[in-house]
């Protein structure tokens, strides 16, 4: 392993071979995201798969593989893969899905139909025709990479220029149209984009694997930020790198290929960030739903206390609480101790009691309950029988800024539409 | 041009494919989900991959077992991604079929030797000829060659599933929520559909490769799809569409020398454009006479 990283740091070939990579991966990271906010990931796979027949065609055309040919025909026959796919969803009533089937399997087998065709020529130059099927970051050549770097550097140039354009075209393309953006022009600058991409990015991992080096960064990018610059960073850092760790996984073991590698590479990051990102990974939403329903729970219980209280109970016995709220006794053991370590709760043999503290906060809850109620029935006029319910979810997320607009609204009102007493904590007054 | 005994067992094998392809494809259309019926050709990769290193050889079932396995789990990961993650439907695609497909491509690198006959060329393109022609000879007797009594099997059972299953198929292809409230399993229906189309992947792809089961899947049932979209006719029209693109496809790849399963798709792809085009123009025409 160390003599393979030695590898890297001297050998000029396999620094060129970095580079191509570090630079596809992140040309396609960034080319990714818009494809990816516009839900049109898939199209990549066709433009991959059309991008066979067109490189075909430029080598029957030139006789040469020069890749600024290759990748011209490559282009043209990418945009009118897209420009199908566009045409049968709107002409016809197949969705998108059966239009991207229908024209990557058609563009493929035509392109796949004049590879057997070159390969029968007596042209030499066709060997490595094939790796435009399968990728081979490894041969190369110093003229690709070149190409692959200019053609990057238009890419980011155009990016940059056309931002405002972009982001407001991949977040609302209605509004787009009303403010008089040129929406067609958009588009098909966005495709064109998508299609370079994939013609130079296809070199490495080839034609069933590319999709994935432009929707993984982007996926995982979604879940790191809102902010669209942003994104755009980060899907092109984690591309590139994927894109080069991949190339060095690959060279442990002779004869492994280095796209499937990219792609591993790029598919473990993407789930582990969907798992554990903060704030939108799954882990993280779980826990905050997790300290949601706890904290209804605390709150739904502290009100059963109040309300025991008001009737002139202050102990309370497990049987007693389930009687007024009907929750699992799994549940109720762990919310209750909780309660008590909190300080809401005192234990007191089989019994529990509210502390101060707690009672404070119960009559916080109560009160919000209530005073929501009358709100409802002064200002909004329901009748008093449809108020509950609403009351009963508000009441977790009255804060005490709204708790004091209501009060206000309400010139600190002593019942509630049930005519029962609103509760005031008497260390306020 | 020589048309031999074997051009016509070839024709006799692929319609078995093609017909069980184009089945399937019809509700895959109709239920919008032909790009899952396309990542799950690619992602049964892994499946045989191992199943081959573990038995060396393509004859088993467990290839079968190994390709149905990555065929469900295929579906069991994108709607993991999709609900459970949240990740939008098209990238949850996306990112499972070519990543299971690389899983694949890296076993086959990993454990078997450079001059095995399993690399991607294979799954994609099929190898055609060799296979195809191994004739299964008993007592001087010739009963069909091993590829036909490989598909055969499948597609009678395709045929048994849809005949069985058309109330609750058609229900959950036109409205699943409406099949739910009649109590249909679509759960069931939905797996058990996914499981068939990774089986006739497998049984396919060492004769004509994953690139004509994806065209299969899709362009016969979506031509078919633009004629009409009553359910029994759809079935019907693609299994003719799928007759006419082998017929003239096979007689392609005679005349101009090129891969069976490449011109197959070329040709289904180019009834395609031209009923597309047919009913555009006449749609036009229609309007403009009203």
């Amino acid at each position: 392993m160390i003599n393979n990283l030695h590898y890297f740091f001297e050998d000029a070939v396999a620094q060129k071979v970095l580079l191509g990579v570090a630079v596809i991966g992140f040309i396609a990271g960034i080319v990714g995201v818009f494809s990816f906010l516009r839900k049109k990931t898939l199209v990549a796979d066709a433009i991959s798969h059309a991008v066979l027949p067109g490189v075909c065609v430029g080598f029957i055309f030139a006789g040469t593989k020069d890749p600024v040919v290759l990748m011209i025909a490559a282009v043209v026959v990418g945009w009118l893969s897209v420009w199908m796919i566009d045409m049968i969803v709107r002409t016809t009533k197949l969705t998108e899905d059966a239009a991207i089937a229908i024209i990557s399997t058609f563009f493929f087998a035509i392109g796949s139909v004049l590879l057997s065709y070159i390969s029968k020529s007596e042209n030499a130059e066709q060997t490595g025709l094939k790796n435009f099927l399968f990728g081979n970051a490894a041969t190369m050549t110093e003229l690709d990479v070149n190409v692959f770097v200019i053609v990057s550097l238009v890419i980011l140039f155009v990016v940059v220029l056309f931002f405002k354009q972009f982001k407001l075209f991949c977040f609302d393309e209605a509004f787009s149209k009303v403010i008089g953006l040129k929406v067609k022009s958009i588009e098909f600058l966005l495709s064109t984009l998508t299609v370079l991409t994939v013609a130079i990015g296809i070199q490495a991992v080839g034609v069933v694997l590319m999709s994935a080096l432009l929707i993984a960064p982007a996926s995982a990018a979604r879940y790191w930020t809102n902010k669209l610059s942003l994104m755009l960073v980060i899907a092109g850092l984690f591309g590139l790198f994927s894109g080069v760790s991949g190339v060095v996984i690959s060279t442990f073991k002779d004869g492994m290929p280095t796209g499937p590698w990219i792609v591993t590479v790029l598919f473990l990051f993407t789930i582990l960030t969907l798992l554990f990102a903060p704030k939108k990974g799954w882990y993280s939403i779980k826990r905050l739903n997790n300290f949601n329903k706890f904290k209804i729970m605390e709150e739904n219980l502290l009100k059963v206390f109040f309300q025991y209280l008001e009737n002139g109970k202050e102990e309370l016995k497990v049987i007693e609480i389930l009687e007024k709220r009907p929750v699992e006794t799994n549940d109720l053991e762990k919310v209750l101790a909780r309660l008590i370590k909190k300080g809401f709760l005192l234990k007191k043999g089989l019994k529990y009691q509210l502390t101060i503290n707690g009672n404070v906060e119960a009559m916080r809850i109560v009160r919000s309950h209530r005073l929501w109620e009358l709100y409802l029935t002064k200002r909004m006029k329901f009748k008093d029988d449809h108020i509950h319910g609403s009351a009963e979810t508000i009441e977790h997320l009255i804060t005490p800024e709204i708790e004091l607009e209501l009060l206000k609204e309400l010139d600190f009102p002593k019942e509630d539409p049930h005519n029962k007493a609103i509760p005031y904590d008497d260390r306020d007054k | 041009m020589m048309i031999g005994i074997n051009d016509i067992l070839n024709l006799v094998t692929v319609l078995a494919i093609a017909w069980s392809c184009s089945l399937l494809g019809a509700f895959l259309v109709l239920r919008k989900v032909v790009m899952v019926g396309d990542a799950i050709s690619h992602s049964v990769l892994p499946g045989i991959a191992i199943a081959y290193v573990f038995s060396q050889s393509f004859d088993s079932y467990f290839i079968l077992l190994g390709a149905a396995v990555f065929g469900v789990f295929t579906t069991v990961i994108i709607d993991f991604f999709h609900k459970k993650l949240k990740l939008q439907e098209d990238a949850s695609i996306g990112i499972t079929f070519t990543w299971l497909f690389a899983l694949g491509v890296i076993i086959i690198s990993l454990f078997t030797e450079k001059n095995t006959d399993l690399d991607q060329d294979c799954v994609l393109f099929g190898d055609l000829g060799i296979s195809f022609l191994d004739k299964i000879i008993v007592g001087g007797l010739f009963y069909g060659t091993r590829s036909m009594w490989m598909i055969f099997p499948i597609f009678i059972l395709i045929l048994g599933f849809i005949i069985k299953g058309w109330k609750g198929l058609q229900l959950i292809s036109f409205d699943v929520e409406y099949a739910k409230s009649k109590g249909v399993n679509v759960s069931f229906w939905h797996y058990s559909f996914m499981l068939l189309v990774s089986v006739t992947t497998v049984m396919s792809f060492e004769s004509v490769g994953a690139i004509l089961v994806v065209g299969l899947l899709s362009i016969p049932p979506a031509t078919a799809f633009l004629i009409s979209e009553k359910l029994n006719k759809l079935l019907v029209l693609s299994c003719v569409f799928s007759t006419l693109a082998c017929v003239l496809g096979i007689l392609g790849s005679i005349n101009f020398d090129v891969t069976m399963s490449s011109s197959i798709v070329v040709v289904s792809g180019i009834l395609f454009v031209i009923v597309w085009l047919t009913k555009y123009v006449f749609s036009n025409l229609k309007t403009k006479a009203a």
